[in-house]
């Protein structure tokens, strides 16, 4: 699985390229990008940090529960720190499978995890010059978790409430 | 014992630090240290009183024992994706 923290340009085909897929009917490829507008102030950019060493365990956690709920190990996931213009791509989820009802849970619970445990920080550039943090979800250590989320197999990942934090991706 | 503490995002910015060497007594937990540090007052006294943590690269709760070695990493509310 490609699974990555990386300072570099994403290529989103060439991430879609690694899950394959000749033998699935579905591909889903998700786009996470940089905004121009957030809280009514318009952006220019987006500054990504990352704990690094512990951001790639948590992802390779994430993309292997997802790989669980999708039934194949064909995911791929690439999150991108440092200075994103607006339009950039911040992360790029790759699924592919033989339906597309599983192709679409496994990619939003992908998405859904990295917003609630992935230590990884995003700073906003106004075109005022100002920056701030943007607001962003309290990771639960484990144990605290498994009583107040669903396990990941039962395939209906994600809530709408899971969205609390303002700005990002659209 | 000894660990190592560190900080990102907003919490360096408040603290000015990246990462801090704390002592503390044996059998110590993570609320401990918390208090420990935020007992130390400005600025030290603006992180929360329950942040999230990160042991060795593990989220763990306020009740976690440590031990000498550990890192300790504070974890302010993510923002990924």
């Amino acid at each position: 699985m490609l699974i990555e923290i990386t300072h570099d340009p994403i290529d989103p085909d060439a991430v879609r390229r690694s899950v394959g897929g000749s033998h699935d009917g579905a591909v889903l490829l998700f786009l996470g990008t940089v905004r121009n507008h957030n809280d009514g102030r318009t952006v220019d950019g987006m500054e990504y940090e990352a704990y690094e060493e512990m951001a790639s365990e948590v992802l390779r956690a994430i993309a292997e529960e997802a790989a669980t709920a999708l039934g194949t190990d064909r995911v791929a996931v690439v999150h991108r720190i440092g200075s994103l213009a607006v339009g950039e791509v911040s992360v790029a989820i790759a699924v592919s499978s033989p339906h597309r009802a599983q192709a679409y849970d496994a990619s939003r619970y992908a998405i859904e995890e990295i917003k609630k445990r992935l230590p990884v920080w995003k700073r906003e550039h106004y075109t005022d010059g100002e920056r701030s943090w943007v607001r962003g979800q309290t990771p639960r250590p484990v144990e605290e978790k498994a009583n107040m989320s669903e396990p990941p197999s039962d395939g209906r990942p994600g809530s709408a409430g899971a969205e609390r934090g303002k700005g990002g991706m659209a | 014992m000894r660990v190592q503490t560190r900080f990102f995002a907003f919490y360096r910015d408040l603290l000015g630090s990246t990462e801090l060497t704390v002592d503390l007594p044996d059998g110590a937990t993570v609320g401990d240290l918390v208090s420990s540090l935020r007992g130390r007052g400005r600025p030290f006294d603006g992180l929360p009183v329950a942040p999230a943590v990160a042991v060795n690269r593990t989220y763990r709760g306020l009740e976690a024992h440590l031990t000498d070695g550990d890192e300790v990493a504070f974890i302010p509310p993510v923002a990924g994706g």
